[in-house]
């Protein structure tokens, strides 16, 4: 296996991301009428890390807490393989996710087979009144009837390139970038902090 | 990482790496433990065969919560429900199970070496549930789950064996697997219950002495005294053994204030253990070990049938 494939751009910088994930706070605040009832549910392993960020804004904006929590779909996945991630993944919400509007937050949506993973795992936790879904990226090539409610960025993409988030906070870096696939590169997200070098 | 495995069957074969991929993927199965809905769809379409021909029922009740809870179907097949008893031979037996187009099977037999020739008469993926006085691997993965959850790591960790360790196929994977995980490894029984070579299985010491090792201990494993094999008289009496390998309240001052004590289950209360060390808050990890086999039979279950690093995340 080779690695990520050759980086053809850069589609967003820090500072689009920052933006970006701003904008998306406030679209979430005024769909939902302000932060009372909601919660954010990132999807390991960077999906969690955006949430945490919206999280933040959020709590800036409105000056409440609003409950976070991660969700680790690989057991959910119906290509049922090990999700990539040498280190200890775990759902970890610790609240009652019942009634609550959840905003489920992933990184790049794509085939929408994630998000399908990620809606079964919440139904086995709880009960949502709604689930709405924030992506920082677009790339379409959708294989399931899923839509995003909150996008980030829309990037029309060929499907023999892969998208790939990298964030601060695990990979040192902050963008998101756009590679040329070739047979055998791992489609997906980049391994934590592996700066898109992974085996 | 890859997971390279087709069979639980020695532990020997599986490196530190293996090992350590288990049992974090085993705690990437509490939440599913923890919750109201217990189940994941992981396995769902996967038939799994139980095949005990040997009492059990805490292993096999064990193995099959793990299955249920990931979604596969079970089949209970052994005992005196099985065909072995009108004089079918094992390897029939099997070719009949794979008949099935069954995925794995879990096997639990008197004799040693049975789950090695299933492997080997079939492409089926084997766990070895307990094979004679062979091995328990699915048994030594939970201690480790047990003794990494209260300790960490297992580096330099001092772990004493106590008890009939000749009888033990618990030891039998429990020792390799400590010493694969650099742990140091303590056998401490009379002479009668130790195995004739001690020295093969990798151990760093033996005795016969317990008061003189246990202050040095982490984590003191007590093994079950088998009734059954008291015929052989291995000791004058249960009560001599209890005074000289028991462990109880009036040893607990040689005790590390910190180690804890594991043991296999069942316990003979006033025997191997009295109730006050068996219940110990501070001390005993009994019932952990008993959890813990829920989620490192998941994660092996998971991690066998397929759960495999093929890149594909999108």
């Amino acid at each position: 296996m080779t690695a990520t494939g050759n980086i053809k751009s850069i589609c967003m910088d820090a500072e689009e991301i920052e933006r970006s994930l701003t904008r998306m706070a406030h679209q979430i605040l005024e769909k939902n009428k302000g932060a009372t009832n909601i919660a954010l549910v990132g999807i390991v392993t960077r999906g969690d890390i955006l949430a945490k960020r919206l999280v933040d804004k959020i709590s800036e904006i409105e000056g409440v807490d609003v409950p976070f929590g991660r969700l680790d779909i690989s057991f959910y996945r119906d290509d049922y393989s090990l999700h990539y991630s040498p280190e200890v993944l775990s759902t970890e919400i610790n609240f009652s996710i019942d009634g609550k509007d959840i905003i489920l937050v992933d990184d790049i949506l794509y085939t929408g087979r994630t998000i399908r993973a990620a809606l079964d795992a919440l139904i086995d936790i709880g009960r949502p009144g709604t689930v709405q879904l924030a992506v920082l990226v677009d790339r379409g090539h959708r294989e399931l009837p899923i839509r995003a409610d909150y996008v980030g960025k829309n990037v029309p993409s060929s499907s023999s390139e892969n998208v790939r988030l990298f964030l601060d906070e695990v990979d040192g870096f902050t963008e998101v970038q756009i590679l040329d696939l070739e047979n055998g590169d791992r489609i997906g997200s980049a391994p934590l902090g592996s700066h898109g070098d992974d085996k | 990482m890859a997971f390279n495995h087709k069979n639980l069957i020695d532990i020997t074969e599986y490196s530190s790496d293996d090992i350590m991929m288990i049992l974090k993927t085993a705690s990437r199965f509490k939440s599913v433990n923890e919750r109201r809905i217990k189940k994941v769809p992981t396995l769902r379409g996967y038939t799994i065969v139980n095949m005990f021909n040997e009492p059990s029922t805490r292993t096999r009740s064990s193995f099959e919560i793990a299955e249920k809870r990931l979604s596969c179907d079970t089949l209970n097949f052994g005992g005196s429900s099985s065909s072995t008893v009108k004089g079918e031979s094992l390897v029939d037996t099997i070719q009949t199970l794979c008949s099935y187009k069954i995925d794995m099977i879990i096997v639990r037999d008197k004799h040693a070496g049975v789950p090695r020739q299933i492997a080997d008469t079939c492409d089926i993926k084997v766990i070895d549930a307990g094979d004679g006085k062979h091995q328990h691997p699915t048994q030594a993965l939970l201690d480790l789950y047990t003794i990494w959850e209260h300790k960490g790591s297992f580096e330099n960790l001092n772990v004493g064996i106590v008890g009939d360790i000749r009888h033990s196929r618990v030891c039998g994977s429990l020792v390799p697997a400590l010493k694969i995980m650099g742990c140091n490894v303590t056998l401490i029984a009379p002479a009668t219950l130790m195995p004739a070579r001690p020295d093969i299985m990798g151990v760093d010491r033996t005795t016969a002495k317990l008061d003189e090792v246990l202050p040095d201990l982490d984590v003191v494993y007590m093994l079950r005294i088998q009734r059954e094999r008291l015929e052989d008289a291995p000791f004058p009496s249960l009560r001599e053994y209890s005074m000289l390998y028991g462990l109880n309240k009036e040893r607990e001052h040689l005790m590390k204030p910190d180690a804890i004590i594991c043991h296999p289950g069942p316990i003979n209360r006033g025997v191997e253990l009295d109730s006050y060390m068996a219940d110990n808050p501070q001390r005993s990890v009994i019932l952990d070990q008993v959890y813990s086999g829920i989620l490192v039979r998941m994660a092996a279950m998971y991690l066998l049938l397929g759960g495999v690093d093929d890149g594909i995340s999108a």
